[in-house]
């Protein structure tokens, strides 16, 4: 009898097919059950809709080219920085500025996608960085010019430059004892950044008790803080071995890491809304959906996370 | 007036720059009418405001869709002239009332016998960003002549944020649209002024402010 060719897909490929089955199962049961909360409804489709994006990302990376999950990777941030610049503060004299802000976007997804690691990391932190209150003096308004260029720079250091560690990522070359490794890492962020959030929701609820940052954003507690990272910090080590090349240590840490800055970059987002006195939950753009509540956590744990990767693997 | 010009110009450069690279947000598009003819009334800060009222229709309609404009801007000769007619497929006024026994809404008031809809800036002028100026009384006289004709005011935020007076790159922002409910003449001019502005300043209050230094 010859032998069994059964060859075990690949952990990623086999990770995004039961993604899509459950995807197809979420969207025939939304279309097909009709409760009386009609705006709960909406809630849940919305959210459906967005796992098709982000699982449909991931397949574009792996089926076809990393190139098209790396200009879908800069359209988020194209859209995260519009909806930042539409809640913050604008000076009308530095419309010149802004515009300039926005050319760095594609900039930095170039080097991104084309894995120019210098470039990369110095692009928006130094040369755009200097660049933008240049421009901007030279414009000659100091009123509230302060003020102006540090919306400017937050925005584009937090929705571009961070988000875009996610695009630098898909550009690693691979590891031998790890086929499609960008893909994978970033499926591993992506899933932890999410059980992440979801677990720190969810034990805020039922068993939050002693509640912090109360100023910030109501509902945090100690016991969602340590419940969402011990969790994740579980889930990092058991997804370790099928999506990275960590061992155990590393799973600790980066579960960790991600775990505890996840929720420092959801409280620093809500720190921001409340500063520009925006609703704290949700909807702050009504039918935009909000992307930047979506990408709160991933902007600090994306950058921490590729670091760890690009120290222990890449140097 | 070209429309297959003007369906064009909806489809690759309007909606694009509205949709795309600005980012719309339409509460209540179901309150805009499908068919003319109708008065939308929209309040100014932009070159922008016209291009976004236009993306806001079925490209079918757009044909039939006729932005009032004042003549002394729009129809110095050249290309902005060719362009007004053409493409945007204007309406020119002249602003000052009255002059010389010609009533300068005229075109509107056959624009709307054909039974087009006719955009309406009552602010007159685009003036400060962001800020609503005092009505002019021109749309009165024309939803006079025409009091069963629907008048739909349509509040929109963020465009002189993003292309004000002075500048002709608009600049990515996200732009909130209300459309109010429809209403028509009143029987009287003050009191039609009055519903007027009162449906901007509902419209207003329900749309959250941009911070704009």
């Amino acid at each position: 009898m010859p032998p069994m060719t059964l060859r075990m897909p690949e952990p990623v490929f086999a990770a995004l097919g039961l993604a899509v089955l459950l995807l197809v199962m979420a969207t025939v049961g939304a279309s097909v059950s009709k409760t009386f909360r009609p705006l709960r409804d909406a809630e849940v489709r919305l959210r459906i809709r967005m796992w098709w994006y982000i699982v449909g990302g991931f397949l574009m990376a792996l089926v076809l080219d990393r190139r098209f999950s790396v200009v879908a990777l800069g359209l988020v941030s194209f859209v995260a920085f519009k909806e930042f610049l539409t809640l913050a503060p604008t000076r009308r004299a530095d419309s010149k500025v802004l515009l300039w802000a926005y050319l760095a976007i594609p900039i930095q997804y170039f080097w991104a996608g084309s894995g120019l690691y210098g470039m990369f990391s110095l692009f928006i932190p130094v040369y755009v960085f200097l660049l933008l209150p240049m421009r901007m003096a030279l414009i000659g308004e100091t009123h509230g010019f302060l003020r102006a260029i540090g919306v400017i720079h937050w925005g584009l250091m937090t929705t571009v430059f961070c988000v875009s560690h996610l695009a630098f990522m898909l550009a690693l070359p691979d590891l031998p004892q790890l086929k499609n490794t960008g893909v994978s890492l970033l499926f591993y962020l992506v899933i932890l950044t999410q059980i992440n959030d979801t677990t720190h929701y969810m034990a805020n609820r039922r068993f939050g008790k002693h509640r912090i940052l109360a100023k910030v954003r109501p509902g945090l507690s100690v016991e969602g803080l340590i419940a969402g990272t011990v969790l994740t910090t579980l889930v990092a080590m058991a997804l370790a071995p099928l999506f990275t090349p960590f061992n155990w240590l590393q799973a600790i840490v980066a579960g960790a890491m991600i775990g505890l800055f996840g929720f420092f970059g959801f409280v620093a987002t809500a720190a921001v809304e409340r500063d520009l006195g925006v609703r704290e939950s949700g909807h702050f753009l009504p039918g935009h959906g909000g992307l930047l509540e979506r990408l709160d956590s991933l902007m600090f744990t994306a950058p921490l996370f590729f670091h760890l990767v690009y120290d222990q693997f890449y140097r | 007036m070209n429309k297959l010009l003007r369906i064009l110009f909806v489809l690759l450069v309007a909606k694009p720059i509205i949709v795309f690279w600005l980012g719309l947000n339409v509460r209540h598009r179901e309150r805009l009418p499908t068919r003319g003819p109708a008065i939308i009334a929209g309040n100014h800060n932009s070159h922008l405001d016209t291009v976004a009222l236009l993306s806001l229709f079925p490209l079918e309609e757009v044909p039939n869709v006729r932005p009032v404009a004042a003549a002394d801007y729009f129809m110095k000769p050249g290309f902005m002239r060719w362009f007004s007619l053409n493409i945007v497929g204007i309406i020119p006024v002249a602003r000052g009332g009255i002059a010389e026994g010609v009533d300068p809404l005229e075109e509107c008031y056959r624009a709307l016998e054909r039974g087009e809809i006719l955009l309406i800036f009552p602010e007159g002028s685009r003036g400060e960003p962001e800020r609503m100026a005092e009505l002019k009384s021109g749309i009165s006289y024309i939803a006079k002549r025409f009091p069963i004709v629907p008048v739909i005011p349509v509040f929109m935020r963020g465009l002189g944020k993003s292309m004000g007076k002075g500048t002709f790159i608009p600049i990515p922002f996200f732009v909130d649209v209300f459309v109010g409910r429809p209403f028509s003449w009143t029987g009287e001019k003050n009191s039609f002024m009055d519903r007027l502005r009162d449906a901007f300043a509902h419209l207003q209050k329900k749309a959250p402010a941009q911070p704009l230094e």
